[in-house]
């Protein structure tokens, strides 16, 4: 698209251009690689709705686009309907990112009504039992459900799957579940490894065949649905060549506020040793933004070690991932272990061996979870 | 695939126009296109009610200066990628 006429037309929005919400930690499910860190917030720290409807004012503001409500389960806050309407009114898109669960036909209309754009939809497998092993609830008819009132509402709906080894053979008939509902985009994510993930990673990384059957597979299927469904698909990173560029990079596009009012540049930057963060009780998001000493720690290549500080893809990857070169290399400046230009590589390379071992992955036919438990 | 002339296109669900400091973005699911001049001439075309080509004689009058079939060209090329990143629907 490199014409003249064409020269301003696509590019993506400067920073920051998201806010992620996490309303709650409770949640009716137990997922194995939940993305909430281990020490869970109590309900009784929850910031009430008046704060939260300030913040949006606030982030929009503060020039951001998106606001992706999520927790533990944002339908968990019995004033989801009113969040919706504030952050719509203050001007944001609104994502919904849900289980489902609590969720009837009546409160679905009320959240179209008050101004929700999308809903991401997760799904932890195809068949039941699956499902609920993962999710550690009987949740996959409820999902079943939610996604037949979907065909009647003009919304737009992702339907997002957790990829891993006990259901990345399931690909098939999660697309022929999204081919016949609404959804007109797909999630195959594949867990990252932080938290309750990394506590259970033996049992959820995927064997190096499976990966790569379901790439060739996902490929095949983004050409048949090309224009009907998008297919995006996340890759476990321990098998890839370089790191991701994690949150579009440390303080450039995203910000994630706790359900305490914590904010934060990830989802897992608390267990970065030595880092505070601002509650937005105390600070607006735009001082938070440019001045919080947290989003200014890993900004920009100054704290960066070799080989990342002379590498040319330093400003693609930024590093990789802080949190995941604290929990692999014990150190959150360090590159990322799993880059293959990594001092640490091997550490890496000697997990994925032991889990494509012939004998390992008989072991796992029946592994023991550690499940997600809920806060106080 | 280039869109058919005669189809209509239309914003797809979740996809809509928003403004940010005073810049015209087209806001889709996980993610935000910023709209500029032509950009923004064609996706408030997108709904349901002018066809393909309709959208590309007004862009042609418009832009008058460029080449007639240069602008053509790049309308369909860039419906074919908002129509791939699933921001569209076409009508027939």
């Amino acid at each position: 698209m490199g014409s003249p006429f064409l020269l301003t037309m696509t590019s993506t929005i400067p920073n920051p251009l998201a806010l992620i919400a996490e309303l709650t930690h409770r949640c009716p499910l137990h997922c194995v690689y939940c993305s909430n860190p281990l020490e869970l917030q109590s309900r009784a720290g929850e910031l009430p709705t008046e704060i939260w409807c300030r913040v949006f004012k606030d982030a929009a503001e503060t020039g951001v686009l998106q606001i992706d409500f999520t927790g533990g389960e944002p339908l968990a806050r019995p004033d989801i309907v009113d969040l919706v309407r504030a952050a719509r009114s203050a001007g944001l898109y609104v994502n919904l990112i849900t289980s489902g669960l609590p969720l009837d036909e009546t409160r679905l209309a009320a959240l179209v009504e008050a101004g929700l754009d999308h809903m991401q939809l997760s799904f932890q497998g195809a068949r039941e039992e699956t499902a609920n092993e993962i999710s550690g609830a009987k949740s996959h008819t409820q999902k079943l459900r939610v996604l037949d009132w979907l065909r009647h509402r003009r919304l737009a709906v992702t339907l997002n799957f957790v990829i891993h080894r006990r259901n990345i053979d399931q690909l098939e008939e999660m697309l022929a579940l999204a081919e016949s509902s609404s959804a007109t985009r797909i999630e195959f994510a594949n867990v990252q490894y932080y938290g309750w993930a990394f506590a259970n990673r033996e049992n959820l990384l995927p064997t190096r065949e499976q990966l790569d059957h379901s790439v060739e597979f996902l490929k095949r299927e983004q050409q048949r649905l090309q224009g009907k469904i998008r297919i995006e698909f996340v890759v476990p990173d321990y098998y890839a060549t370089y790191p991701k560029p994690c949150m579009g990079g440390w303080g450039r596009k995203l910000m994630l506020i706790t359900p305490t009012g914590d904010v934060l540049p990830c989802h897992a930057a608390q267990v970065i040793p030595g880092l505070s963060f601002e509650n937005v009780k105390d600070h607006g998001l735009r001082d938070i933004w440019e001045q919080s000493a947290a989003f200014q720690r890993f900004r920009g290549e100054d704290w960066m070690q070799q080989p990342c500080k002379t590498c040319d893809r330093r400003e693609q990857d930024f590093g990789g991932c802080r949190c995941q070169a604290l929990l692999l290399a014990g150190n959150a400046a360090a590159t990322d272990p799993v880059c293959s230009l990594a001092p640490l590589r091997s550490k890496v390379d000697a997990l994925l061996a032991a889990i494509n071992t012939p004998t390992s992955v008989q072991n796992l036919t029946q592994p023991s979870w550690l499940y997600r438990s809920n806060p106080a | 695939m280039p869109p058919e002339l005669h189809s209509r296109p239309r914003l797809a669900p979740g996809c809509r126009l928003g403004e940010n400091s005073q810049q015209r973005v087209l806001l889709m699911p996980e993610r935000a296109l910023r709209l500029n001049g032509p950009s923004l001439e064609i996706v408030e075309r997108c709904d349901g009610q002018h066809t393909v080509e309709q959208i590309v004689r007004e862009l042609q009058k418009i832009y008058s200066q460029a080449a007639p079939q240069k602008v053509e060209q790049d309308i369909l090329g860039y419906l074919a990628l908002l129509e791939e990143r699933r921001a569209l629907d076409f009508e027939l």
